[in-house]
This record gives structure tokens, sequence and C-alpha cells, in this order.
């Protein structure tokens, strides 16, 4: 950034000295006016192109996408144009929705399970050290275990069906949210805890005031993770083992040698990924939004190459 | 001393050791007395234990050797009758200013029980409070959204709030440039003479104790120990133009002597 932007009287070479008693201290000042409103108007521009940019792309990745299909020439088996995609789903919409209903409500009862259990033993983890170190090892022991390998004993146990399914979104979401409570709760500055500390506050009532509110930014970081894998959890498990699902129709559509319907499938699970995400940002910056303060006012006042 | 009232502080032959037996010792054998109503200020030069005392006192550490009696009931864990301000504001970064203010009356009781039904007397209380230190109309704001001198006059108001008969301040002023320092010390003055508490107050800043203090204690470079102890005669209130006047400053110079001196000794003996 160069030193004087910003600065209230701008200088310029080109700018011939200034007389005495001539009227250049109201024009400087219009000239200042001029150059704040061009600012502003700078922001604003790039304000609207950072709310259009994403469908831009978007769009274009699509169009791109259509138009090396057509000029390659490529076989649909191989890779399907979106207009082959959008066919399919349209033919296609009724078993394409429900199944799309029944994989959303699985993967939310497993992220929902994932978040009571992971708060849980994230703010126990976090809140005493020797349960962080008994717990630990274990934790990540059982987080290296690749979840496709647990669906079919899990299909053992409860049969085909959502709860293999359930439980595999909860499995792999879990993890992310107890390691980030964990941590926001860990490294409350011992100041604040000494605030509550030497009011003579309980033990729960530091975690209630002081830990828990200081941990919710990283637990809503963790949301946003944990949402996006639990999708990825409950569709590994119905291509495994269920007969119900996006992840199964996609299964028996492949089989079928139907690859416009998998894409219309994936396209599907991207789309609820993505509100899901967008659901959790949307909670995040309600609740959090003490934690990002200095990015929402340098969105509203940085300048363009700031 | 015969005092024909018990002190409400008795700070009695305290020393504080950290990291164990070969670990450093940073307060020794300190000893002091507070009453009721009193307001006193320690000063040292860095590192003299003057924090350690405060820790002590409010109970957040336990003491390796004597005793702590505030109100007649030994401290061996914090104590509600205390309100504490720190060097820094500590202000909880998630609630707004009144919600800080009003954090001890969610934790100590008999507040805390009354704090449901009897929500608007304390808000108010609360209110009446941020307007004394010049806050008011700042009530529903952030502490990032306020100055560093705002954030710390907010964090005075919540260790006041509870009605505590002690209020302990570890140089609650000592990270604000002199202008704000010296609006503070009036503003202080101003709720001490209206709320009457106890009060312990940490600093190396000789104008503020002096201006401040009922009684300056001065203590050693580490180990700490109470080297010499000030009785402050001048009347109340007092303003700024007081701390120009020739006997504000010679006391002034006097605790100065008595702080090199002190410093001049710890040098002494961390040579040998």
């Amino acid at each position: 950034m160069p030193p004087d932007q910003g600065s209230p009287t701008p200088r310029r070479g080109s700018d011939p000295a200034p007389r005495p008693g001539d009227d250049s201290a109201p024009r400087r000042g219009e000239a200042n006016a001029r150059r704040v409103e061009a600012l502003a108007a700078a922001a604003r521009r790039r304000r609207r192109l950072q709310t259009l940019l994403p469908w831009i792309i978007i769009a274009a990745t699509f169009l791109l996408w259509e138009v090396l299909v057509r000029g390659l020439q490529i076989d649909a088996f191989i890779l399907p144009a979106p207009s082959a995609i959008a066919a399919s789903m349209i033919q296609w919409w009724e078993p394409l929705l429900s199944n799309a209903w029944q994989t959303l409500m699985t993967t939310l009862v497993g992220f929902g399970l994932a978040i009571v259990f992971g708060l849980a033993l994230g703010v126990a983890i976090g809140s005493s050290t020797l349960l962080y170190h008994g717990l630990y090892p274990l934790l990540i022991g059982f987080n290296s275990v690749p979840k496709v390998a647990v669906v079919p004993i899990l299909v053992i146990w409860f049969g085909i069906g959502t709860v293999p399914a359930i439980i595999t979104a909860f499995l792999i979401s879990f993890f992310p949210i107890v390691v980030n409570v964990a941590t926001g709760i860990a490294t409350v500055e011992p100041e604040l805890r000494d605030v509550l500390r030497a009011l003579g506050a309980r033990p729960v009532d530091i975690i209630r005031k002081v830990g828990l509110p200081r941990a919710m930014p990283y637990f809503f970081a963790s949301l946003k993770i944990a949402i996006t894998v639990a999708f990825v959890g409950s569709i590994l498990a119905e291509t495994v083992g269920s007969n119900s699902g996006i992840g199964q129709l996609m299964l028996s559509a492949s089989s079928r040698f139907d690859v416009p319907l998998v894409f219309a499938g994936l396209m599907v699970t991207a789309v609820m990924g993505v509100v899901m995400y967008a659901v959790a940002v949307a909670i995040e910056e309600r609740t959090t939004g003490w934690a990002t303060r200095g990015q929402a006012e340098q969105n509203v006042t940085s300048l363009p190459g700031g | 001393m015969a005092t024909k009232e018990r002190p409400f502080v008795e700070i009695d032959g305290v020393s504080m050791q950290y990291g164990g037996v070969e670990g450093t010792l940073a307060l020794r054998d300190a000893t002091l007395n507070v009453a009721r109503g009193e307001f006193v200020v320690v000063v040292g030069p860095s590192g003299c234990g003057k924090s350690t005392l405060m820790k002590l006192v409010s109970g957040l550490w336990p003491s390796s050797a004597g005793s702590v009696i505030v109100g007649g009931q030994e401290v061996d864990r914090p104590l509600s009758v205390v309100g504490m301000a720190f060097q820094n504001p500590t202000l909880l970064p998630w609630r707004n200013i009144l919600s800080n203010v009003m954090l001890p009356l969610e934790v100590v009781e008999p507040h805390r029980r009354r704090l449901r039904r009897e929500r608007a007397a304390y808000e108010d209380k609360a209110h009446r409070l941020l307007a004394m230190v010049g806050l008011a109309g700042f009530e529903k704001r952030f502490p990032y959204q306020l100055s560093g001198g705002m954030q710390q006059r907010a964090s005075l108001c919540r260790a006041l709030v509870h009605d505590p008969e002690l209020l302990m301040l570890d140089e609650p002023f000592g990270a604000l440039d002199i202008f704000t320092r010296e609006d503070l010390w009036a503003q202080l003055q101003e709720v001490c003479l209206t709320l009457k508490p106890t009060v312990i107050l940490v600093t190396h800043d000789l104008r503020e104790a002096v201006f401040l203090a009922d009684r300056v204690l001065v203590m050693s470079s580490r180990p700490g120990r109470i080297l010499a102890e000030r009785t402050v005669p001048f009347d109340r209130p007092r303003s700024l133009d007081d701390t120009y006047k020739q006997d504000f400053q010679d006391l002034v110079h006097e605790l100065r002597d008595h702080i090199n001196a002190a410093r001049k000794g710890g040098e002494i003996a961390d040579a040998a």
C-alpha cells in the first residue's frame, strides 16, 4: 500500500504551487469529496463482484465442460455433458428427490449425534488435562481407522439399512468437533479464567461462562468441516450396505451404466453439502460475530489492491 | 499496633516460593494489616512480588508460608467478598459491556440467586456504576469497540458491581497513557469516596500511589519484603493540581528514594 494512501491532502507532482489568497482550498475540498466518492464506488463494485463471482465461476465451469464434451465428442459413458446430466435429473427427479431426502436425513441425524457427543467429550477433554492425556491416543487411533472398513462390521451388527449410514456419518464427523471444542476450552486465557476464579466461581461456572463461549468459534469452524464429511460418511455407507439413499442410487445407476444419473447424484450431493455448509456459516456469523469482527470491518473498508 | 478494631485484612508472615524447594522466592515474610475502609497502595520496583501478594490475598494462589485473613476468615481459596481488577481489562469479548459488568452477579451469592427476579434493579446498578466512570451510553457496545481506557473503566465497574468489601487492583492503570490514567485516578477516588470499600492497589507509579492512598507501602526487590510505610496526610477529595504542590512532590520524592534504595539493595543481593 502506498504510504500516502487515504491522506487528506493528496499531493500531485503536476499541481502548480498554490497562490496565496486563491480558492484552491475549496477546490481541494471538492477534489477530496470526489476522491472519497470514487473510493466508495470502487468498494461497492468490489462487493458486487464478490457476491456474483461464485455464480459466474460455476456457470463458466459448466459451460467449459459442455463445450469440451461436445467439441471432443466425449462419450456420455465416460463423461456426460452438463446438459445430459440435467436431462437425467429431470427424467429421474422423483427417485433423486426421495433418495436425496433419505441421505440428508441420515446425514443430519449422524451429524446431530456427532454434535451432542462431540461437544460433551470436547468439553470434558478440554477442561481436564488428565482426561486429555488419557483419552487422546485412543481417539486418534479410532479416527485413523478407515471408515469404509467399519461399514461392513456395522452392517453385520445392524443389518442393511439406515442405521449403519447414520453411525458412519456420526463416526466420521465426530472427531473434528471433539478436537476443536477441546482446543477452544484448553486454550482459554488464564487471565479470563482468573476473573471468574477470583470471584469464587466453581469449575462448572468457569466452563459455562468462559470455556464454552470461548470455544464457540472453534466449534463452528469444526461444524463446517464436520457437515461435509458427514455426507461422505453416509454416502459411503449407502454404497456399501443400504437399499436407499443417494449412494445406493448412484451404485445401482453405475451398475446399469447410466453414467448421467451417477453424475446427477453427485450434483445433488454437492448441492446438499454447499447448502448445509452455508447454514453452518450463517449460524456461525450470528452467534460468534465477536470473533471475526476484524474481517467484517475489513470487507467494508478495504480498498482495491489493499 | 494497638487498634481498637480488628484489621479487615491481616497478612502475617506470608512467603511465596515458585517451583518447589529450589524455586524462586518471590515474596518473603510479608506482614501488613489493612483497616476496614482504608485505601492502601503497595509500590515497589518491578518483579518485587507485588502481583504475587495480590494473588495470595485474593486466594488465587496458596501461599508457601504464613497466613492471610480477610474479614476474620482464613483465605485458602478465592473469596467472593473480593472484587478484583487486573492490569489488562480482561473483559469477555463475546459479552457486551453491560453483561460484562454484570458477570460477578451471575457467580457470587446472594446476587446469583436474586439475579433472575431482580434483574431490573441490578441492571440499574450496573448502569449507575458505568455512568459514574463516564461510560453511560456504551452499555450495548462490545469490548473491541471501546478504547483501552474505556475497557479498563468497565473492568473497574465489574470489580465493584457485587459490592465487594475488599477491592484488589493489580496495576489497573499500568497499560494506559498518562492522561487517561489521571482521569481514572480522579474517577476511582470519587467511586471510593461514594462506596467506601477497603482497597489494596498495586502500582509502580508513585504519583498515583500518593494521589490515591491513605497509606503507601514500599516493597523491596525480590524476594519482596515490606521496607517502609508512609501515611498520606492530604485531605480528600484530592485534585490533580494537588499533585504538583510542594508537599505532595516531597512525599513522592521520599518514596522514590526508598524505591531507589530497594533497587540497589536488590542488585547487591543479586550480585552476592
